[in-house]
């Protein structure tokens, strides 16, 4: 206990939330709006990197997670009329559910498979979506009756509380005895298991608690923006920036996680009036960082010096 | 003779596609025994490590913990029931600490126990003390040095209590006094009547502790005792050596000028592991020179250093051009080619189109003439033509190694021990074929080998590698006098 008070990430962290808790005082609607959808994508971000820093499993379809939190929370508000909360712990439970059916056979492959698995895994989703229309709204997306509230500020404070609350528990396990046999079992899965631990056990729990917040966090963005669609929570390229925010963050650090998606979608907002441009220096910066600084933002600045 | 038998390994026996690695083992291992396995590389003595320990599954055959078969059980339940390994290359976690990495060994596999009881703490302390630890406890193993991190790997192996302790190659890397401290350690495990399993290839490291030694060869047992009876088992000499020492003096006088490849002060490092050691030698125009020396003596790292695969500190000058500043591709297409230890086949694809790709820069006629030329020199290549690579035997895949090598039309062959786990009448076909090589083409031969009978007939010039460091150079006929005798 006395180490965790000493630790200044403990502080930086406080205050970093602090500051972001009384941002509503003065900055814009917009802007917060803005952050909202970012907060929600720092969860998304966090819960890959568990995956990938810990256990060394590269998901190519965090959206099939996120999707189908997502679609199951809002086809239960949209078509049944469950209430909000309930249909939340339904998206949770289905994005598990859907994780386990997908991480249980392909955690068996080996090599870059697992990854292709993942990949094959949300564009099966995608086209389910559109061809049962006449539940989900296909292409167009469905709206949500429901939502989480209209006011920007009460919005912003929802999404970062859950922001805290997810980052409090993913940091914590990361840190926590199982954090240490992900990793062991992400880096050297042979001698993890010589030393007594069955690896695949704990991939797929970790797939398991990564597919939680990824679907938790998906239903909850629907019920902040009111609709769901296919090119906000399930699109390749929404799973494709979610990987962008980890890595640029930092590996095996989650909480760079969460820096590299505001970051991200920051930067996507403020370069809007480049046009078409946008998203080419987005990109570009992205693999700047990624190709000179492949620990990350985070990453970098807490292990200077560590690697070989 | 069954009292205090530990583990008992009956009839074991794995196969990998055409080539058998283990043929049916039989051992004991008691408890308070360290025995050593020992073998040549290629002879199946890690596989029967991973066999044990269930990194690979058994083809066939028992291993019995204490009466029960585990042969076929996940690695971490064999972990679980009371078997240890200490590898010889690891990867520790290189963000947590000693302290950290210790830890990990010492929680249970369980994904709802998040904070580690109270006892872990004291218990990696006490262990770190053990093996020598103490000093180092809050550093990252990458500021360690190469033996701390061998105590680091022990440690673990130690954290979980194991009744048996398997150790692959429990002294490579070490200097003298480390080797006695690891010494140590291991008999303090066999007083606490744990068994011990020490794998290595050569019976010299592992005589002044092993209580019993067990030679093997081409996946079967070829003696086993003492560590004095099993290095004089005439089966031992002839494995390691290849039997009696032959040597044909040459005529042939090449002066000093011919020199095709100079190496001067020559110095590899793996991490902290010192491989080579202020290397020199000189191999000149159309000579054969064979290195000989035990497997772990540096022959597989002074050649990837000729072939610009590893830094190193020195020179290395190839027709007087220094081949440092250049990429491992320019020194092969430069005429510098490197038949590998392991082979490098390209498994899945067929005889010929492994063949095929070497010639690619050549022009159909010329590639055909050397095609024949390639099948004249290993006829079974012709045969086997549409044939998958990784479905012919060992000595049909070096053969075809060799002759994809040559496709690359090398000015200096570099053969890494092509009789790696090859049966003696594939020797004498390779033989026939170095020497067709040596006499009838201009290529400069450089043959690095363990087995010295195999190495001495066809060569000008001998040198002995031996813990990174040049220990002999001289003609074939002086080795057997001057050599022979100690070098196992």
């Amino acid at each position: 206990m006395v180490r965790l008070t000493r630790s200044p990430l403990l502080w930086v962290s406080l205050l970093v939330v602090l500051a972001a808790a009384l941002l509503p005082l003065w900055v814009s609607a917009y802007l917060l709006g803005v952050l909202t959808a970012a907060y929600y994508f720092g969860v998304f971000a966090m819960a890959w990197d568990l995956l990938f820093g810990f256990a060394g499993e590269v998901n190519f379809g965090p959206t099939f997670l996120i999707g189908v939190g997502a679609y199951t929370a809002a086809i239960l508000n949209g078509q049944q009329g469950v209430p909000l909360p309930l249909c939340v712990i339904a998206g949770a439970g289905a994005a598990l559910l859907g994780g386990m059916l997908l991480a249980v056979p392909a955690l068996r492959l080996r090599g870059p498979y697992f990854g292709l698995v993942t990949l094959v895994a949300v564009l099966l989703l995608q086209n389910a979506i559109v061809i049962f229309a006449h539940v989900t709204g296909g292409e167009i997306g469905m709206t949500v009756p429901d939502v989480l509230s209209i006011d920007a500020s009460t919005n912003y404070w929802i999404a970062l509380g859950f922001l805290v609350v997810c980052a409090i528990l993913l940091f914590g396990l990361s840190r926590s005895s199982v954090g240490l046999i992900l990793q062991a079992s992400g880096q050297d899965a042979i001698e993890a298991e010589a030393l007594g631990f069955n690896v695949t056990k704990h991939k797929i729990a970790a797939f398991c608690i990564s597919a939680v917040f990824s679907g938790t966090a998906g239903a909850m963005l629907i019920f902040y923006m009111g609709t769901a669609s296919v090119d906000t929570v399930i699109d390749i390229a929404i799973g494709v920036q979610v990987i962008i925010a980890a890595v640029l963050g930092g590996r095996r650090t989650i909480l760079g996680a969460v820096l590299g998606a505001v970051f991200l979608i920051l930067a996507t907002e403020f370069l809007r009036p480049l046009g078409q441009l946008n998203t080419f220096v987005v990109s570009a910066v992205a693999l700047a960082v990624i190709l000179f600084f492949p620990d990350g933002l985070l990453g970098y600045a807490l292990h200077r010096g560590e690697r070989e | 003779m069954t009292e205090g038998v530990r583990l008992q390994v009956r009839d074991l026996s794995k196969r990998f596609g055409g080539l058998i690695a283990v043929k049916a083992m039989s051992f004991d291992l008691r408890a308070g025994e360290i025995v050593g396995l020992i073998g040549p590389n290629g002879s199946g003595k890690s596989t029967i490590m991973s066999l044990i320990m269930g990194i690979v599954r058994p083809d066939a055959g028992s291993i019995k913990l204490d009466g029960v078969n585990i042969a076929g059980w996940a690695p971490h339940r064999i972990a679980r029931a009371g078997i240890g390994i200490v590898f010889q290359h690891s990867r520790p976690l290189q963000r947590q600490t000693v302290l950290e990495n210790i830890k990990l060994a010492l929680l249970p596999d369980s994904l709802l126990r998040l904070v580690a009881d109270v006892g872990v703490d004291e218990r990696a302390r006490a262990i770190a003390a053990r093996v020598g630890l103490t000093a180092v406890l809050h550093r990252h193993p990458w500021t360690l040095p190469f033996a701390d991190l061998r105590r680091m790997e022990l440690a673990k192996a130690i954290a979980r209590d194991p009744q048996v302790v398997l150790i692959d190659e429990p002294f490579a890397g070490l200097t003298r006094g480390e080797i006695a401290m690891f010494s140590d350690l291991i008999r303090w495990f066999r007083d606490q009547g744990r068994a011990v399993l020490m794998v290595d290839h050569s019976v010299k490291s592992v005589a002044a502790l092993a209580d019993r030694v067990i030679a093997m060869a081409l996946g079967e047992r070829v003696a086993e005792g003492s560590a004095d009876e099993v290095m004089q088992n005439e089966t031992v000499r002839r494995v390691y050596i290849g039997g009696k020492i032959e040597a044909v003096a040459r005529t042939k006088s090449l002066t000093e000028a011919d020199a095709l490849l100079r190496i001067e002060d020559l110095s590899v490092r793996y991490g902290k592991a010192p491989a080579l050691d202020r290397v020199g030698l000189k191999v000149r125009r159309g000579e054969f020179v064979s290195i000989v020396g035990l497997n772990g003596a540096g022959k597989t790292t002074l050649f990837n250093a000729v072939s610009g695969l590893v830094p190193y500190a020195g020179r290395i000058l190839f027709a007087d051009s220094d081949l440092k500043t250049k990429t491992a591709a320019t020194i092969a297409r430069g005429g510098v080619v490197q038949c590998p230890e392991s082979r490098e086949l390209f498994g899945a694809m067929s005889v010929r189109e492994n063949l095929d790709i070497g010639g690619q820069h050549l022009s159909k006629a010329e590639r055909e003439a050397q095609l024949s030329w390639l099948f004249e020199l290993f006829p079974i290549l012709k045969a086997r033509q549409a044939q998958a690579a990784r479905t012919l035997s060992g000595g049909e895949q070096q053969m075809l190694a060799i002759a994809r090598a040559l496709t690359m039309q090398p000015r200096l062959l570099m053969l890494d021990e092509p009789t790696l786990g090859l049966a003696p009448v594939i020797l004498a076909q390779l033989s026939a074929a170095l020497e067709r090589l040596r006499t009838t083409t201009p290529i400069t031969l450089l043959l690095a080998e363990q087995n010295v009978t195999f190495a001495l007939p066809h060569a000008d010039r001998v040198y002995l590698l031996d813990h990174g460091q040049i220990t002999w150079e001289g003609t074939p006929t002086h080795f057997a006098g001057e050599r022979g005798a100690g070098y196992l």
